[in-house]
């Protein structure tokens, strides 16, 4: 895009994609390590994930002042204007996923003591090898723009969701064996469940980076994943 | 970046804003060009102002909008060299055309300056006389009409008091009001804006604003101005012009947020030349 005729203003919209950036960096840092932590019953590790945290709310503070500061100095239109309010949504869902992260590391902490049932968890790796793909796909998109492949991610949360159904399958069955299985699958639970609103805050972020680039939300309503075990 | 909507011919694709009906169309501006002497200052202008509506014109310095809002009113008439072709239909009537008369045009279409410009005399005057140029009322009538038009501009309670004082003596907003009420007293069907509020401090500019939305219950308004903000507060569809072209024409509510043309999209956001 031609550049603004005062440089200060393509400074302060450079700005904040690239607090955008930094914070979508963290966040994926943030996940991989609690999950990480999670499969190694890590304390150590869940320590430092749940110690970056601040990091990210501090990060996602700035982004909203310099948005609403850029509002106040430049009363910015169109794609400008949409360029301030998408940093701020933004911002908003990932620093959701920083907490959602840091959640599971909080989990995996607790339950380090009582390592049980290693297989509990591979349902799990599956749904953050996906969370975290779709993650990487939609800050992309965000950084290029790039409306299709913000499109993808959008369609894509479906199988998210049908991951979740499948391992809350799996543990309820583990539960049902030997109820000694109970405290840790239900942490296992919550962990996939915050993994599934990782994926939501994804495709909130792609929706977002369409209206960013056409001024508009998607019309159509998004395709949801299995509805066996949960009503959506 | 999406496909201009202007075609070939001139004519510019018009939405209607989506919550409401579009309006009667007041002055329907078909092919319209302009020439000072040689040069073609307007090229093919094609757009309708709607009944009660506000209409923007906004484009950087030369783009051709006051030329524009010059011809709605035939001001170009009183210069030697200038002339415009193609057709302006005020309620259907072709103003262009040679048999319209000129004066009994400008009390239908009134304008108001970027430069307050009170006539050198009284208050009352400034607004008495343009009532004495097309009627003959009796005295009580005069000041109830004089009266109606200061309130109209709500100007009246500022004023009421010291009518008989000279315009010159009011403040610059005050001055823009009175002309405002001058216009308004004429009981026009059209008020042309060239830049109301260029000259005015930010609290006079809020209360010409509030005056423009008011005034729009009763007249069709065209309003040129080169604050972007003010043109997105006030208008219900806005014009974007360059180099003499109509380049975008749309429901105001569109063309500040999601306009079709790169060009307008460029000089909204600040990224011209």
């Amino acid at each position: 895009m031609t550049d603004h005729t005062v440089r200060a203003y393509d400074r302060e919209l450079e700005t904040l994609g690239q607090r955008i950036a930094e914070m979508g960096g963290i966040a994926e840092r943030m996940l991989s390590d609690a999950m990480d932590a999670l499969a190694k019953l890590d304390v150590d590790l869940a320590k430092k994930t749940i110690g970056v945290d601040p990091r990210l709310d501090a990060l996602q503070r700035e982004v909203e002042d310099n948005a609403i500061l850029t509002i106040a100095r430049r009363q910015p239109m169109a794609v400008d204007l949409r360029e301030c309010v998408a940093a701020i949504r933004v911002s908003g869902d990932l620093e959701r996923v920083g907490d959602l992260a840091k959640n599971i590391a909080k989990r995996a902490a607790k339950i380090a003591g009582e390592a049980r049932l290693p297989r509990g968890i591979v349902g799990l790796k599956s749904m953050h090898e996906l969370a975290a793909m779709q993650l990487k796909d939609v800050l992309d998109a965000y950084a290029q723009h790039d409306v299709e492949r913000a499109r993808a991610v959008w369609t894509r949360d479906a199988e998210l969701d049908a991951l979740e159904d499948s391992v809350f399958r799996d543990l309820l069955t583990f539960m049902m064996e030997d109820p000694r299985n109970i405290t840790f699958c239900t942490h296992l639970l919550f962990c996939s469940k915050n993994i599934e609103r990782i994926g939501d805050h994804t495709t909130n972020i792609a929706e977002t980076v369409i209206y960013l680039v056409t001024g508009e939300a998607p019309q159509i309503e998004r395709p949801k994943g299995e509805t066996s075990m949960v009503k959506r | 970046m999406n496909a201009p909507t202007v075609n070939g011919g001139g004519s510019v694709a018009i939405q209607p804003p989506a919550d409401t009906a579009a309006r009667a169309v007041k002055v329907d501006i078909r092919k319209v060009d302009f020439f000072y002497g040689a040069n073609k200052a307007l090229k093919d202008i094609s757009l309708p102002l709607h009944e009660n509506e506000v209409t923007a014109f906004i484009g950087p310095s030369g783009c051709g909008k006051s030329t524009l809002l010059r011809v709605l009113n035939r001001m170009y008439d009183l210069y030697p060299n200038q002339r415009a072709e193609g057709e302006v239909l005020l309620d259907g009537e072709n103003i262009l055309s040679a048999k319209q008369d000129a004066n009994l045009l400008r009390s239908k279409v009134g304008m108001v300056f970027q430069k307050p410009t009170p006539f050198p005399m009284t208050i009352f005057e400034n607004i008495a006389f343009g009532i004495r140029l097309y009627d003959k009322p009796s005295k009580s009538e005069l000041e109830g009409r004089v009266e109606d038009a200061l309130r109209g501009a709500a100007l009246w309670n500022e004023v009421k008091d010291k009518l008989h004082t000279s315009g010159l003596g009011l403040s610059g907003g005050q001055q823009q009001r009175l002309c405002i009420a001058r216009t308004v007293a004429i009981q026009p069907e059209v008020i042309l804006f060239d830049e109301p509020c260029s000259a005015l401090d930010p609290i006079s500019t809020a209360k010409v604003e509030e005056l423009i939305d008011e005034l729009s219950a009763k007249y069709t308004i065209a309003i040129v101005t080169h604050n972007m903000q003010q043109a997105a507060r006030v208008s219900q569809y806005t014009a974007f012009m360059y180099l003499g072209e109509l380049i975008e024409y749309g429901p105001t509510n569109k063309l500040f947020t999601t306009p079709s043309d790169k060009k307008t999209q460029d000089y909204i956001t600040g990224r011209f030349g």
